[in-house]
């Protein structure tokens, strides 16, 4: 595996900063737009903005005061990677729905 | 096994499948029952969804919201568009995040597969664009992140 691709994979190891690429997935933002409605400190968020920018995620340009964020294009390299992520997203929804289907199917057997 | 499979179709879909060990009727009830979607459809570890309003009739509605009880939360809307009982279920939805996502299409289908069934969900986004930023709000919506959590750690 290539230094950059660790990079990536590291900084995507994080909850945190998956959950800030998801934010950044629909658009640009500022720090204080990504730390506000979570009430988080800037100095955390821009910790983990470094990481991500050190792994090549994120690209960042000057706007005055303001440092916006955005999704580098070569960053995630596409589909592929989002998929890999979503699929754990519904596999967690899933094992739940099948351990419920279980507990009808029990039930069911029970009462008959 | 209950194998997920997860592909890209076009530029606009995306498709999933998931076999579960229970007949179609009860897989069925399980995505149109309130009662029962507030049990499974709960995203990260800790979350829950307080708010599970789900009209399975044509054009009823559909109004989830999660919340993970320290104040962070998001809500998704719908509306249902075509139901055959036991079937398939076609449905709009968009998560607010709390802008508006553009809508997704949804059509999900129940089919006997032995003594089980197969499930089928193809959705379809506007565009290519929208289908990346689609599966990147769906992972976060999935996974244990949250930023609330950091919050405790800092």
């Amino acid at each position: 595996m290539n230094q950059s691709l660790d990079l990536a994979f590291s900084a995507l190891s994080d909850a945190t900063r998956r959950a800030i690429l998801s934010r950044l997935a629909i658009g640009e933002a500022t720090v204080m737009e990504l730390a506000a409605p979570f009430a988080m400190t800037q100095p955390a968020i821009s910790r983990h903005l470094r990481v991500l920018e050190e792994a090549g995620l994120i690209t960042r340009r000057v706007e005055g005061a303001k440092r916006p964020c955005r999704l580098a294009p070569k960053g995630l390299a596409g589909i592929d990677e989002w998929l890999g992520l979503f699929r754990r997203a519904l596999e967690a929804n899933y094992s739940r729905l099948d351990e419920v289907l279980a507990i009808q199917a029990k039930r069911r057997k029970d009462k008959n | 096994m209950a194998e997920l499979t997860l592909k890209t179709e076009g530029d606009k879909h995306v498709v999933v499948t998931r076999r579960f060990a229970a007949s179609p009727e009860a897989v069925y009830r399980a995505h149109t029952e309130s009662a029962t979607i507030q049990r499974w459809m709960l995203g990260p570890e800790g979350w829950s969804m307080p708010v599970c309003i789900c009209e399975a009739k044509p054009g009823g509605k559909i109004r989830y919201e999660w919340s993970d009880g320290k104040g962070a939360g998001f809500y998704l809307t719908g509306e249902f568009v075509e139901l055959e009982p036991f079937r398939r279920i076609v449905h709009v939805e968009r998560m607010h995040l709390p802008d508006p996502t553009p809508d997704n299409h949804i059509e999900t289908t129940f089919v006997p597969d032995g003594d089980g069934t197969l499930m089928t969900m193809r959705m379809t986004l506007p565009d290519a664009k929208t289908r990346e930023a689609m599966l990147a709000t769906g992972m976060e919506h999935g996974m244990e992140a949250s930023y609330v959590r950091l919050e405790s750690l800092i």
